[in-house]
């Protein structure tokens, strides 16, 4: 039942952390420089696409995409999400350690709310084992 | 300019971020299925290289339809943001999303969702509302 994680694994669950709160933060900062896009001129999306920090979004997303299913070939749904939810708190610190915003204490709380969650699930088991699907994966 | 769009009602906002959450917990249930059925991907590729891991894993048809749930869930959120401040239908929905997932995974995955899942799930979910305050 206890499926300790090898040092390479909590590494794939960081980059699950970080690649998607990064990645909405560069497409964010990418959409804000190509300006709003109304439904009437949608193919302003496509020069959106010129942008290095759209571009540099999207790879993000992407790798995100990749270490989130790689994280749920061997460990739980259960597990794995709070950790995504941790990107909330990167975005959060980001913004008042290096854009230097005001966190009120709510937001304060709610980062400690997330931690107190990840931290829960990430020193509990991975995988919940299943007995009689043991030859389903075939 | 457009003409603004008349206030939205109690039930419509409830409907449209209800169903931004179950087209989400779809999508997460679909994929984290198609994942277990598939198996580590670092085993497979160990064995088929990388390219085989993509294949092995886009030729699952349940990973598929969990791809299109999710599509659908970003459409859902696009339309519902064009209806209900941001304010609440994104902690909202993401909200909904923590708790709903962690019940389907109880029930579609049979994971063995105990008391510090469900306390990790509720933590998490309060934390997202507060973090948008």
């Amino acid at each position: 039942m206890k499926h300790a994680l090898s040092p390479q694994r909590y590494l794939i669950l960081l980059a699950v952390m970080l690649t998607a709160s990064v990645g909405d933060t560069l497409l964010s900062h990418g959409m804000t420089q190509v300006g709003p896009v109304s439904l009437h001129h949608l193919g302003t999306l496509f020069i959106a696409l010129k942008n290095p920090w759209v571009i540099c979004g999207i790879f993000m997303l992407l790798g995100f995409f990749a270490s989130y299913l790689t994280a749920l070939s061997w460990a739980d749904l259960t597990f794995v999400l709070p950790s995504t939810a941790f990107g909330y708190v990167v975005v959060a610190l980001l913004s008042r350690f290096w854009l230097h915003e005001h966190i009120s204490l709510y937001r304060w709380l709610g980062i400690i709310l997330i931690v107190c969650g990840v931290g829960f699930v990430a020193n509990g088991p991975s995988l919940t084992e299943h007995h009689s699907s043991a030859g389903d994966t075939q | 300019m457009t003409a603004p769009s008349p206030p939205t009602g109690t039930f419509e906002t409830w409907a449209t971020i209800v169903t931004v959450a179950l087209t989400a917990i779809a999508g997460d249930v679909l994929t984290a299925g198609a994942m277990r059925r598939i198996g580590d991907l670092d085993d497979i590729r160990a064995h088929s290289g990388l390219a085989g891991a993509i294949k092995a894993v886009v030729s699952s048809r349940m990973f598929l339809l969990g791809v299109f749930s999710m599509a659908l869930s970003f459409f859902s959120l696009l339309f519902t943001l064009s209806k209900v401040d941001v304010s609440l239908a994104a902690p909202a929905s993401a909200s909904l999303t923590f708790i709903g997932n962690a019940a389907a995974a109880k029930i579609f995955l049979h994971e063995n969702v105990d008391r510090r899942r469900w306390l990790a799930a509720l933590f998490v979910c309060v934390g997202v509302v507060l973090l948008s305050r």
